[in-house]
């Protein structure tokens, strides 16, 4: 049996090149596959088509990339906290697809699941909805949306064994299993790789038929975004 | 005049026994800080979590449970954690019985405006425009004029759309309006507000009933 199992992150993305779209999991900071961003970050790669809710912050995360100039595009729902993500897309340098949220979920569970296209209410009447079909369901507006096509997703669980079966932990669950799903290579990096029988099937979130490559990872910062906390009383 | 917790004091009066309810970046994020007693209300954050309970304890914080604005959050008993499609089949498929939102405009019809300033700033709609296309309920928090002083409440907006005809309700510092086919109906005073301040910080069509009743606050 050909094993899943990969030394590490370098390993990990053997195979991606230049102008590749890659799909990267996580919310923020939360739950993305840093060991892989990392790796990525070390290597001339670039031009890359990148699809990740956010774009991670100015010196960690997928703002490592945008800082090398490795990425030509990225498709997002949300770019608030990243300044050189703002400069970059207002200056013309950087190309960028803003989509609603649940559509960019959609789209990649849509392209691992083997459907084309799908209408959502979704945008409609927005700059969102420029160019595609409307059709009216239910008495309510609904734009055509398409599956995503990625070469290589990238995402990060808490546990996975040898198979390649995944858990995630929290909220850092978030665009990691649809991800997973939409990958030709997915490469999962794990907090934990644990061997065959350790993992209760019952709790699998990701079954390791949708992972290529998994390794665990050498180290993981978990960078917190925005800490909050209140005081005891 | 309210401030931003009187907003969201007023908004967490229009909480149901047993809703789920998205609360927005922001002014609706207090809302959660003025449930009812004896009200059993759960939060749905899009990031992937149900059951969002208050901000940790120093030193507790964890970077796997946060919220959709990134913060460091807990859980009550009894939440759930989920990805991000299941979360947005939640939004689209109507299961979230409320959604409070920021705007930056919101215009006479229910349109509204809060993902960004043409050449100036792009943050992104994030979960914004699935909310306000697929709930039925949407009640938005904001202030009724920008820092110039002009109104936030128009005929039209000028901004690019996040969503159209959805607005239900806008709870502004200065009143509460409902979205009527005919424009917005005055519905309630911030306390010690006139009637003609609220008229001369809306520039949309304002219908104005006889009687203006204040809002309460127990």
């Amino acid at each position: 049996m050909i094993s899943k199992v990969v030394s590490g992150p370098k390993e990990g993305i053997a195979g991606l090149e230049s102008g590749m779209t890659v799909m990267f999991g996580g919310f923020g900071l939360c739950g993305i596959p840093e060991n892989a961003i990392a790796e990525i970050s070390h290597t001339d790669i670039n031009n890359l088509e990148c699809i990740s809710n956010n774009a991670g912050v100015d010196d960690f995360g997928l703002g490592l990339l945008l800082q090398n100039r490795q990425i030509k595009k990225m498709i997002s729902s949300y770019v608030g906290e990243n300044d050189e993500f703002e400069r970059q897309m207002l200056s013309g340098e950087l190309e960028v697809e803003l989509i609603p949220q649940g559509t960019l979920a959609e789209r990649c569970r849509a392209a691992g699941a083997g459907i084309p296209a799908f209408f959502t209410p979704a945008g409609y009447g927005t700059e969102v909805a420029e160019g595609k079909e409307v059709r009216w369901f239910k008495e309510k507006p609904h734009i055509l949306e398409s599956a995503f096509e990625a070469d290589f997703a990238f995402v990060k669980a808490w546990k996975g064994d040898t198979s390649g079966n995944l858990v995630f932990r929290g909220t850092a669950r978030n665009f990691n299993p649809m991800m997973a799903m939409a990958g030709k290579i997915t490469v999962a990096e794990v907090e934990e790789l644990l061997p065959l029988g350790q993992l209760d099937p019952n709790e699998i979130h990701t079954p390791g038929i949708f992972i290529q490559r998994i390794f665990e990872g050498p180290k993981f910062e978990k960078r917190i975004e925005q800490v909050t906390v209140r005081k005891r009383s | 005049m309210l401030d931003k917790n009187g907003i969201a004091q007023r908004i967490a009066q229009e909480l149901q026994d047993g809703w789920y309810v998205n609360l927005g970046i922001g002014i609706p994020t207090l809302v959660a800080n003025y449930i009812p007693e004896n009200m059993h209300v759960e939060f749905q954050s899009e990031n992937g979590v149900l059951g969002m309970g208050p901000f940790p304890f120093e030193g507790e914080e964890d970077a796997d449970i946060i919220n959709a604005g990134k913060q460091t959050i807990t859980t009550l008993d009894g939440a759930a954690f989920f990805d991000s499609s299941d979360s947005f089949a939640m939004i689209r498929g109507q299961h979230v019985q409320l959604t409070v939102l920021g705007a930056m405009e919101v215009s006479e019809n229910g349109d509204i405006a809060n993902w960004k300033i043409p050449g100036r700033m792009v943050k992104g709609m994030g979960g914004a425009m699935d909310l306000v296309a697929s709930a039925d309920n949407i009640i938005v928090a904001m202030m009724h004029t920008n820092r110039k002083g002009e109104s936030k409440l128009l005929k039209s907006c000028t901004l690019p759309l996040t969503g159209v005809r959805c607005v239900k309700r806008v709870v502004s510092n200065l009143a509460v309006l409902d979205i009527t086919a005919s424009g917005f109906l005055l519905k309630e005073r911030a306390p010690g507000v006139e009637v003609q301040e609220i008229i001369d910080a809306t520039e949309g069509k304002l219908i104005v009933p006889n009687e203006v009743p204040e809002m309460i606050f127990d």
